[in-house]
């Protein structure tokens, strides 16, 4: 046993509390077949090791020490932010120094580059959470007003406090162009996603280039082929529904891309399995192909609806602009909320800039629900929304048993009438 | 002997699968015909303008459609600068922010982070907008001035007009420039090249990490050696789709500009522009001729764009990681 009592020590040095005990190369131990079973202690992998936090702080502490010193004896700097990169570049120095008294070249840049990249990646959650509350606390001022939501600014002036006026007028105008949009890009879409996997062809991969390039399409230049075309040409009036028809021209490609991919991914084996079944392929479609991928489907749709109705620029040249509540899309300016958003910001008055915010905060929100109906049905799997549905109809069962035995005989012929066959 | 000869296979469509064949082909056509039309009524609108100026379209920096001088030097030169900042600020953000949820972040932590980078891709570039008008507007200041004063013998990173060691000379002219529009855009398309690129790096094969860590590399060396090389193609596409975007917007450039129509190589200093901002700016008061120059200048932008985007896509599909997909 005595070559082997190195390799506890050997292994622990690797993934143990110190770097310093290292095997040299010289030596090689040798284990006896079966001799360390039972005797080795398991490994922890991982975690966090002492020595390396005490060098993060050690590394912190002594950068701030210097970053004062330097900052306010040697080279006076001004700034918060100035003071923070001295720090930090410091900070990534000391470390460094630290990791290499112990280690070798190699362990440095591994360190100092997982320092690098962690410090990356928390930068810029922390800078994209930090725009949404910047956005959401000078809107807060806004958002408490219940008028906020229920008026809109036929009556409010740009002096008028915040208990005057509101975004009802946007709120609605969003809500009524997105679902125009969606009602003319819905089926459109879907049926040219299904056409690109069903009918394949030369026809088809034209049609799937075309459409991949349009994506490409800059939203502004889709308000702009509106305005030319529907508006100037067709003398149609700036509208909500020349704003839909902008929406869509943008929501389209967008919506037909990510459409495609999720049909593209129905496994071909259901499909045979169905044709060879005897069905059709309308039948195949109806019955595998689309309820196979109807929460990727869905998800596709919600996002696409997600930028559709966070677009300001096609929307800025096609819709115009009112304060007041519109509800035809027909006829006379209809404003959306990222519209609205624009044009409050554009008021010098802070009490105009506060709503601009509120109603940025309003627009957020929706996007989020949006996204996060994407998830939840994103989410969901065929396995999954099926057990869903039997427990449903479980509760259901449980449901209707329970009120049999409880309640009178009138009431149980309803319930009987309504329990699934 | 008998030869078997392949059989001729003829297939019997029932009249429900005619109609749906019929419909989705229409569906598809009907898709096609308003993506070409849009394509050229642009070209063709934008033709009379190109007509009208000639090769110097290109070389004008003015935009005086009625006077007969107008050109996109200026503004597309604006727009790539406003794009190269954006990612110049991008790419080292989100390939680092990247790296960091598929190789260092806590496991449980991994799918929460996955999930907020997707939800801020689909944050309003408006809502960027006012965020860089109302907050970084004022607070980059010292940040551009600084980079003035001790860079400024760099091309492109001087100000002209002020002295940038006089303490009391005006900010202003560090103001409504292309770096802070760039920094804003690029702040709006990081959270979409990330997401493209951790997915690329997420799906780089297991066994090829385990083997680079069992033969020894650190985590770094892995990824060095594994994950990047994999994730090359993601890497460039997801930049590059990344540039499209930035090149496109439009409201977020907008808000914080005040338009020039000269080529302004200066970027930290006052006056930028791009040509989303010069539609968004020049669509109310055009006449024909106008809003002709507007859809060459519209044209231009989208041709840039689809370059861009094609690029992207050609790099992504031939590289390992995009083969599968």
């Amino acid at each position: 046993m005595a070559t082997t009592t190195k390799a506890p020590n050997s292994t622990n040095a690797l993934v143990g509390k110190s770097r310093k005990k290292r095997p040299s190369s010289k030596t090689t131990t040798v284990h006896p077949r079966g001799g360390l079973i039972g005797i080795e202690p398991k490994r922890t992998l991982g975690g966090i090791r002492v020595g390396d936090l005490l060098s993060i702080l050690g590394a912190a502490v002594a950068a701030f020490a210097l970053t004062i010193v330097l900052a306010t004896q040697v080279a006076p700097i001004t700034g918060g932010v100035a003071f923070f990169v001295l720090w930090y570049l410091l900070f990534v120095g000391f470390y460094a120094l630290l990791v290499s008294i112990d280690d070798t070249k190699t362990f440095v840049i591994d360190r100092v580059v997982a320092v690098l990249v962690t410090s990356l990646g928390v930068l810029l959650f922390s800078v994209l959470i930090f725009v949404i509350v910047f956005v959401i606390g000078r809107g807060a001022e806004a958002l408490p007003f219940l008028n906020f939501y229920t008026e809109d600014m036929g009556f409010a002036g740009p002096l008028d406090p915040l208990s005057v006026g509101g975004v009802e007028h946007a709120i609605a105008g969003s809500l009524i162009q997105i679902s125009i949009a969606l009602a003319i890009t819905i089926p459109l879409g879907i049926a040219a996603a299904v056409y690109l996997n069903e009918i394949p062809g030369r026809f088809s991969r034209f049609v799937r280039t075309i459409v991949e390039a349009m994506t490409a399409l800059p939203s502004i230049v889709a308000g702009l082929f509106i305005f030319a075309t529907a508006i100037l040409m067709f003398g149609l009036p700036k509208s909500g529904l020349a704003a839909s028809l902008a929406i869509s021209v943008m929501m389209l490609p967008i919506m037909i891309r990510s459409a495609d991919v999720v049909l593209r991914l129905v496994p071909q084996t259901l499909k045979e399995a169905s044709i060879g079944l005897g069905a059709s392929q309308w039948k195949t479609v109806w019955n595998v192909v689309l309820p196979t991928s109807r929460s990727g489907l869905t998800t596709s749709i919600i996002l696409a609806t997600a930028r559709g109705i966070g677009e300001t620029s096609p929307v800025l040249l096609t819709s115009g602009f009112t304060a007041e509540l519109n509800v035809n899309p027909l006829e006379s300016p209809m404003v959306s909320l990222p519209l609205a958003i624009f044009q409050f910001v554009k008021s010098p008055e802070p009490t105009m800039i506060a709503r601009g915010f509120g109603t940025a905060a309003v627009l957020m929100l929706l996007v989020l629900t949006l996204f996060v109906i994407a998830r939840i049905i994103g989410g969901m799997t065929p396995e999954k929304s099926a057990r869903a549905r039997r427990r449903r109809a479980e509760l259901f069962g449980w449901f209707a048993s329970t009120s049999r035995n409880l309640i009178s005989p009138l009431r149980r012929r309803i319930t009987n009438a309504k329990e699934p066959s | 002997m008998l030869t078997d000869t392949p059989r001729k296979l003829t297939i019997i469509r029932d009249r429900s699968d005619k109609i749906f064949r019929g419909v989705v082909r229409a569906g598809g056509s009907t898709v096609l015909v308003i993506m070409v039309l849009v394509g050229s009524f642009l070209a063709f609108r934008a033709s009379q303008a190109l007509n009208k100026a000639g090769w110097s379209f290109f070389t004008e920096q003015a935009w005086e459609p009625d006077a007969g001088r107008f050109g996109i030097a200026a503004v597309i030169v604006g727009t790539i600068l406003i794009a190269t900042v954006a990612i110049v600020v991008a790419l080292p953000l989100s390939l680092g922010t990247a790296l960091f949820i598929t190789e260092y972040a806590p496991r449980k932590l991994r799918s929460f982070l996955v999930s907020i980078v997707d939800l801020m891709a689909a944050i309003p570039s408006v809502v960027f907008g006012l965020w860089g008008f109302f907050f970084l507007q004022q607070s980059i200041v010292p940040v551009s001035r600084w980079i003035s004063q001790y860079f400024g013998w760099i091309p492109g990173l001087g100000v002209t007009g002020v002295d940038p060691t006089d303490p009391l000379a005006t900010t202003t002219v560090y103001t409504s420039s292309t770096f802070i529009a760039g920094i804003v855009v690029g702040i709006m398309v990081t959270p979409i090249v990330t997401s493209i690129m951790r997915e690329v790096f997420s799906q780089t094969p297991v066994g090829e990490r385990e083997g680079a860590l069992a033969l020894g590399a650190t985590r770094w060396a892995m990824i060095r050696n594994v994950v990047l090389p994999f994730g090359q193609g993601g890497i460039i596409g997801g930049t590059m789709l990344g540039l499209g975007r930035a090149l496109g917007e439009t409201i977020a450039v907008y808000m914080i500009i005040s338009p020039v129509f000269f080529i302004q190589p200066n970027i930290l200093q006052n006056g930028a522009s791009s040509v989303a901002a010069l539609i968004a700016l020049r669509y109310g008061e055009s006449t024909e001729m106008g809003l002709s120059a507007l859809m060459a200048a519209g044209l231009a932008l989208f041709t840039m764009t689809l370059i861009v985007n094609f690029g992207a896509s050609i790099v992504v599909s031939r590289s390992r990681s995009g083969a599968a997909s």
